[in-house]
């Protein structure tokens, strides 16, 4: 009974561990910004079957999930909305330009806010939609986590560095926030376009300027970054591979709803 | 022939003793490094970053990077605890009551597996139906955000309920059927035996219960944290979002660079939050020692 039992758990033991013996598959692991993992996803997908001998694993976390964990040498690549100067070991690959937009319930009856509206809005200085030309209905803001590189930029080019207030919800995840942000009346938050086309929430306008590319192209619209992959040192042949599949692939950059680095008629040091 | 199997066995007695020590001592180990490395990293809030204990525990300004206090999270696992134990609490121990004293046979045998399959149910399966249909649902009658105390608290007494009814159940069975009997014998109705008689004898193992459930409740992560809202500011109502303790670390320990004073503040709460289970753990033991 106890033999065959121990002959149980050495036959599984073995099972769990053959697939992985067996293989000599080389596999690239990636983590971090929720905004670039659309993008990554996609480019994994093809870039597999393509190339079946190579494994992609693509998680979120938040980007400073990503510089945090290709620091520590956790994974091959950490996606990034924004840079990482704590860790000047890291290599950066710009892959893609992201736009990120405020989004709102469509109950709140507000097309477009000026800046300083907006920040009212998001530091709680102002409570109720109506306050602001809208509809009588109750603000909650949805922040992203502190490590959110969404939140850095959102915070650096609309917020004017003022922090949001902490009094509404927290989402860890773009997907999240748009799954809220779509369900609760009154709810505002700011999020990656390539997250947010198509799921009928309501885009608010900057000073007038809606996030369309052509506004990002010319830099009339701020809240932009390039999006970045991070590797601890110069990377491997497979994994540079993969990231040159990344950015090269024009048609699957604009597809997944980010911009072309090339199409850019400014620069992030404009702003 | 005697003598030698005699002696197999004797040495077959040996290795599994060993065996068993081997392992109760890993256990010990375990626990010891575990307290160890998180007494060390815990620590180094208020040694390294010179950051008051005080202000840690009781200052509700929580800046990540330069004033981490934790109030807001403490006060929220207390308070999502306090309401999880108040409804899930006399709930399960009812149902324990009727487990042990009332319910016919069959029932019984329809009850307790799904007892069982409820402690079974993994956290994030509770808190994702949270998600689905209690917020939305105290969204659309209160007009609120729907994230918050109120419908973590929910979740949660509904996840404390098998320990509360399992505990509670043994405590009423352990007790010396004399007691019923000469109650009933005395000519008390089955309500007042339990009531007066059944109940009190049974306070200590209804502690345990309830302490069991308190500490299941407090530690609690993935649930709490898909419907409090993580919000970092104190609770002023039931509909408010907060954040907790365990939510807060889930939530932030992905973004804290190593060594930074966030990263400690998080360790700090960790090694809070097993002083906690420790001391509730010692607060069990007692009461058991007391029905002894």
């Amino acid at each position: 009974m106890t033999r065959n039992a121990a002959l149980a758990a050495v036959l599984v033991g073995l099972a769990l561990v053959a697939p992985q013996a067996a293989s000599a598959d080389t596999t690239i692991t990636l983590a971090g910004s929720t905004a670039l993992l659309p993008l990554v996803k996609d480019a994994a997908g093809l870039y597999q079957t393509a190339h079946p001998d190579v494994k992609i694993a693509v998680s979120g976390g938040g980007s400073g999930t990503g510089i945090n964990q290709v620091a520590a040498k956790a994974i091959d690549v950490g996606n990034s909305d924004i840079l990482a100067p704590a860790h000047p070991e890291l290599i950066d690959h710009r892959v893609a330009v992201i736009g990120f937009a405020v989004i709102a319930n469509p109950s709140v009856g507000v097309k477009g806010l000026t800046k300083a509206q907006l920040q009212d809005v998001f530091t709680g200085k102002v409570t109720n939609w109506k306050e602001v030309g809208g509809a009588d209905q109750k603000i909650t803001v949805v922040n992203r986590p502190r490590s959110s590189g969404t939140r850095a930029v959102f915070t650096k080019t609309l917020m004017g560095g003022k922090s949001a207030a902490e009094t509404g919800l927290t989402e860890d995840a773009t997907g999240t926030v748009v799954d809220v942000v779509g369900k609760t009346p009154g709810a505002v938050s700011y999020a990656a376009l390539s997250g947010i086309r198509g799921k009928g929430l309501a885009e608010i306008a900057i000073d007038g300027i809606l996030p369309t590319d052509e506004n990002i192209h010319m830099g009339k619209y701020p809240m932009w970054s390039y999006e970045h992959m991070f590797t601890n040192g110069p990377p491997s042949a497979d994994v540079s591979r993969f990231i040159a599949f990344v950015t090269s692939n024009s048609a699957l950059i604009k597809k997944d709803g980010y911009l072309l680095i090339r199409d850019m008629k400014v620069t992030e040091t404009d702003r | 022939m005697i003598a030698t199997r005699a002696k197999r066995a004797h040495a077959q007695e040996r290795i599994a003793t060993s065996v068993l020590r081997i392992a109760a001592g890993f256990v010990v180990f375990a626990m010891a490094l575990l307290l160890l490395y998180l007494a060390g990293e815990g620590l180094k809030l208020f040694v390294i970053d010179r950051f008051p204990v005080w202000e840690f525990l009781f200052s509700p300004v929580y800046e990540p990077d330069t004033h981490p206090g934790a109030a807001v999270f403490i006060v929220g696992s207390l308070s999502v605890t306090l309401f999880a134990i108040c409804f899930g609490g006399p709930f399960g121990i009812a149902v324990g009551v009727f487990l042990s004293e009332l319910a016919p046979p069959r029932m019984a045998q329809i009850l307790k597996p799904a007892i069982d399959v409820m402690v079974g149910i993994p956290s994030v399966v509770y808190g994702w139906i949270g998600l689905q249909l209690l917020v939305p649902f105290i969204r659309n009658t209160t007009n609120s955000p729907g994230f918050g105390l109120l419908a973590a608290g929910i979740v949660l007494s509904i996840m404390i309920l098998p320990t509360v009814i399992t505990l509670s159940e043994d405590a009423f069975r352990s007790l010396s059927p004399t007691l019923k009997e000469g109650s009933l014998a005395l000519g008390a109705t089955r309500w007042q035996t339990i009531l007066r008689v059944l109940l009190p004898s049974a306070s200590s193992g209804l502690t345990v219960a309830l302490i069991l459930g308190i500490a299941r409740a407090i530690g609690e992560t993935l649930a709490v944290q898909l419907v409090i809202g993580n919000a970092t500011q104190l609770p002023r109502g039931l509909l408010n979002p907060t954040a907790t303790m365990p939510t807060e670390i889930v939530q932030d320990l992905g973004g804290a660079t190593q060594g930074s004073m966030l990263e400690h503040a998080l360790f700090s709460m960790a090694f809070l939050l097993l002083l906690i289970a420790m001391s509730l753990i010692l607060i069990v033991r007692f009461a058991l020692r007391k029905r002894a």
